[in-house]
């Protein structure tokens, strides 16, 4: 990395390429930094519920070993995505519906180890879970598409992998009922693992899953939540497909994803800017993170799609994930337009102390860094 | 810009009756709640406003004074212990709950509104999970710059989880909006950054926080053992049987006895350790998993169990546990708290450690921790009058802290770094971690005038990016050099 800053070489470190198409449409890089020798689990220390990963460990590789010990890491980001390495996932902050109670990857680094352009390698946090010795520069590389350093290590808390799983779900054609009923789910005195909602071709499905001795019971008590919305729920106990089903309305092949970030309590608009667009949603919705797909648009459609959101939602941010390779030089995949923000100015200058040399993965980041 | 301009203009932005120079009055700011270390400010000042703490903040940056903020100076590491040569700006006054937005788990608040008001404002339907000891008094600012947690935070997480946006005052003045009620703003996660920076980046003028529906069942017990390695394998045990307590909480024999003297609780006197879980989340969850933690507590020979019958025995085992710091004055004169932490899987090996080292060094040691998260809180009982007595509990409280640091832990789990364990900061960090830490710090505050000498072992000047060496101005006061 030292050479490559020297020589102005531009890097981009890479994993397994799932999401190499997020952000803005840059120039290909001088040179792709693969992390795919650096695959090893450093350590599982099951008894502390930790694990020391290096970024190119693929996440079902790592799961698989967690599991032998009944655990895991709390991130179940899109199955599409089977090759995903936990660097990727953590440098586009990615996640799934266990994000509604275990939280963003942010949230599950506990230490991490970087390399800057400058050739420093350097590293924040530790191993425990409770630590606030210095800077926590895990959360400012997570999420951060590569344009800080390279990702070398990541510590990571770790979580009981479930005994068992139930689901309460039910449907309607009402996106304000819909709405109701996944924030009646939310505020109930329950305990989900994920809350989720889907809409596609105007009918609608909330889907309450919980994990634990007795999920079931627990499941019960969302029986009671959902009739006194005035839906019909039904109990699934062989819940996995219902969840695989959530995961992939996050991507699309070919097609347009955009994630709108709001709240509980905009779901059916959200449906509402979808539904004209033919777009279909899958929603965290006690987190009020949506994901908007238009599955089959075109270059034109995608363009627009994007435009009829934004002026729809805004000023929700209206974030860009998958679009059709052509589409995507006529959009800010970020939506970022004020240029003279505070925030973006904070950020530049972030970047300018971290990469001077200005050469991890630019111009794919927000307002161009 | 002289002194007395300084002190003119800060009395135009905030009034003369917010602006102190006086001893008397300034006596009152030297120490936050670690009084070991005590410094007076040239002046202490109290903003009503984000606009006016930006216009201070402001002032201090074109006059090149180094400043300090402060909430309820609760925080137990001298992280707002004044600059002598610098202003205190004392966020108190900003205490207004602009908005509880229920419907979407959202509070707004200004830094100076404490913990508990908070959870008071959403409760009994919702709660804050963050519960620091001191939340009747500790402010919400506070506890963004310490990231602070509390008993339930292996459970439910630290601050961090639960700041979704922050309005900031850079130390150049300038006001910045970070996130909002939204998650996933695009761009860096600076509130990340910002949260547990300890006052060295900015101060937070408006926090938007993320609150929880309260759980359906809460129970609790308080085990009583012969010895701490027995809990310590009860707290091993009920964690590898995946169960994750909303708290779990050890106490040695000598925190039980110091204890039960200031709250009459019912704790009894010669047991070697007490352990308090408490479960919460549904009902039926919580049951299966009660009956799971009783039967791993008689499995590893429990001597006694206690079970909260209702809340008012609930708020009793807790009223014990949550005075065991003030407690501590009923048996020692002097105590120095400390606030390692340690993988919880070294607990009896670190314990038996911190028992020695206390032999060595002759003075008692108590333990009271969150053996949840392996956060231990060793208080180091010494008498001040003795000779030297202070100067050996300061080293063998340094000597815990490398036992943990060498265990694979971390020199503090929630009271912060500040200026009480800068000088361990080299045991956990290596210099290139120090400067990645700095470049952050200069991306904020690239003329160090923000809290400065704190956090840091060693105060560090930020090069200018890019562009031609010009002086700094604390360089320049002869504060620091360049090095």
């Amino acid at each position: 990395m030292r050479d490559c800053a020297d020589k102005g070489v531009s890097l981009r470190p890479v994993g397994s390429g799932t999401k190499l198409r997020w952000g803005r449409t840059t120039p290909d890089p001088d040179l792709e930094l693969a992390t795919d020798r650096l695959n090893r689990v450093l350590e599982h220390n099951a008894g502390d519920f930790t694990a020391v990963m290096q970024p190119g460990v693929k996440l079902a590789d790592a799961q698989q070993i967690l599991a032998d010990k009944d655990q895991m890491v709390a991130l179940d980001p899109p199955l599409q995505d089977s090759a995903a390495t936990l660097g990727g996932i953590v440098a586009t902050g990615d996640s799934g519906p266990l994000r509604h109670r275990f939280n963003a990857p942010r949230d599950l680094i506990l230490g991490i180890t970087v390399a800057l352009s400058d050739g420093t390698v350097a590293r924040s946090g530790g191993q425990v879970i409770k630590n606030v010795a210095g800077y926590d520069l895990g959360k400012l590389f997570a999420g951060s598409f590569g344009t800080l350093g390279l990702i070398l290590e990541l510590t990571l808390r770790l979580h009981p992998l479930p005994p068992g799983t139930a689901t309460a779900t039910a449907e309607t054609d009402d996106p304000d009922a819909l709405e109701r009923t996944a924030s009646a789910l939310a505020h109930a005195h329950i305990e989900t693992n994920s809350l989720d909602l889907a809409w596609s071709a105007g009918r609608g499905r909330v889907l309450a899953r919980f994990g634990g001795a007795e999920p079931a019971q627990q499941a019960e008590a969302a029986r009671r939540v959902i009739e006194d919305e005035g839906l019909d729920p039904v109990m699934i106990e062989d819940d996995a497909k219902l969840w695989e089903r959530q995961r992939a309305g996050q991507r699309s092949d070919g097609g347009l994803v955009v994630r709108v970030s709001g709240l509980q309590g905009e779901a059916a608009r959200v449906i509402r800017a979808a539904e004209p667009l033919g777009g279909s949603v899958v929603g965290r919705a006690g987190l009020g993170l949506y994901w908007v797909k238009l599955e089959h648009a075109g270059v034109a459609e995608a363009v627009a799609g994007v435009r009829e959101m934004r002026s729809h939602l805004g000023p929700l941010p209206c974030v860009v994930l998958d679009a059709p390779q052509a589409a995507r030089p006529a959009m800010d995949p970020w939506g970022w337009e004020k240029a003279d923000d505070g925030a973006l100015r904070l950020m530049r200058s972030v970047k300018a102390r971290f990469d001077p040399a200005g050469v991890c993965n630019p111009g794919i980041f927000v307002g161009g860094i | 810009m002289g002194f007395d301009l300084v002190l003119e203009e800060l009395r135009t932005i905030c009034g003369p009756e917010h602006v102190f120079i006086h001893p008397h009055q300034l006596h009152t700011f030297e120490s936050d709640g670690l009084a070991l270390y005590r410094a007076s400010p040239r002046v202490a000042v109290l903003p009503g406003t984000a606009e006016e703490t930006s216009r201070v903040v402001r002032v201090c940056h074109d006059a090149g004074i180094p400043w300090v903020a402060r909430g309820s100076g609760t925080g137990l590491s001298g992280g707002a212990l004044p600059h002598k040569e610098g202003a205190l700006i004392v966020m108190s006054r900003l205490r207004t709950i602009i908005e509880v937005d229920l419907a979407n788990q959202r509070v707004v608040v200004e830094p100076g509104v404490t913990n508990a008001e908070v959870s008071k404002a959403v409760g009994p339907t919702h709660f804050y999970p963050p519960d620091p000891s001191s939340q009747i008094v500790c402010s919400i600012g506070g506890n963004i710059a310490e990231n602070s947690g509390g008993a339930h935070c292996f459970k439910y997480g630290f601050t961090t989880n639960y700041v979704t946006g922050l309005e900031v005052v850079l130390p150049s003045g300038e006001i910045v909006t970070l996130g909002g009620k939204e998650l996933d703003r695009p761009g860096y996660d600076l509130i990340g950054a910002f949260i547990g920076s300890e006052g060295t980046l900015g101060i937070a003028t408006k926090i938007t926080l993320k609150v929880m529906p309260s759980p359906e069942d809460v129970r609790t017990l308080v085990a009583y053992f012969d010895g701490t390695e027995p809990a310590g394998k009860t707290v091993s045990d009920i964690v590898a049987a995946g169960i994750v307590p909303a708290a779990i909480e050890m106490m040695d024999n000598m925190s039980i006895r110091a204890c039960e003297d200031a709250t009459h609780a019912g704790y009894p006197p010669d047991a070697g350790a007490a352990l308090i879980v408490e479960l919460d989340g549904s009902e039926a969850e919580c049951k299966t998993r009660f009956e799971d933690v009783l039967e791993i507590c008689h499995r590893n020979d429990a001597n006694d169990v206690r079970v909260a019958a209702d809340d008012a025995e609930r708020q009793l085992i807790w009223k014990a546990r949550k005075a065991a710091f003030a407690a501590m004055g009923r048996v020692a004169r002097d105590y120095y708290v400390q606030d390692s932490v340690i993988p919880r899987t070294k607990l009896s090996e670190v314990l038996g450690r911190i028992d020695e080292l206390a032999d060595e060094h002759g003075l008692p040691v108590a333990n009271v921790f969150h053996a949840g998260d392996g956060n231990l809180h060793p208080l180091v009982c010494y008498d001040a009058r003795n000779e030297g007595e202070a100067h050996r509990a300061e080293e063998l409280a340094g000597a815990i802290v490398t036992a943990c640091v060498d265990a694979g832990g971390s020199i503090t789990g929630e009271h912060g770094v500040g200026v009480d364990k800068k000088k361990f900061m080299t045991k956990m960090f290596s210099e290139a971690d120090l400067g990645a830490f700095q470049r952050l710090r200069c991306a904020f505050d690239p003329e160090g005038l923000a809290n400065p000498e704190k956090v840091m072992p060693t105060p560090r000047l930020c090069g200018e990016v890019p562009g031609p060496y010009r002086r700094h101005p604390i360089e320049k006061a002869g504060l620091a050099e360049r090095f």
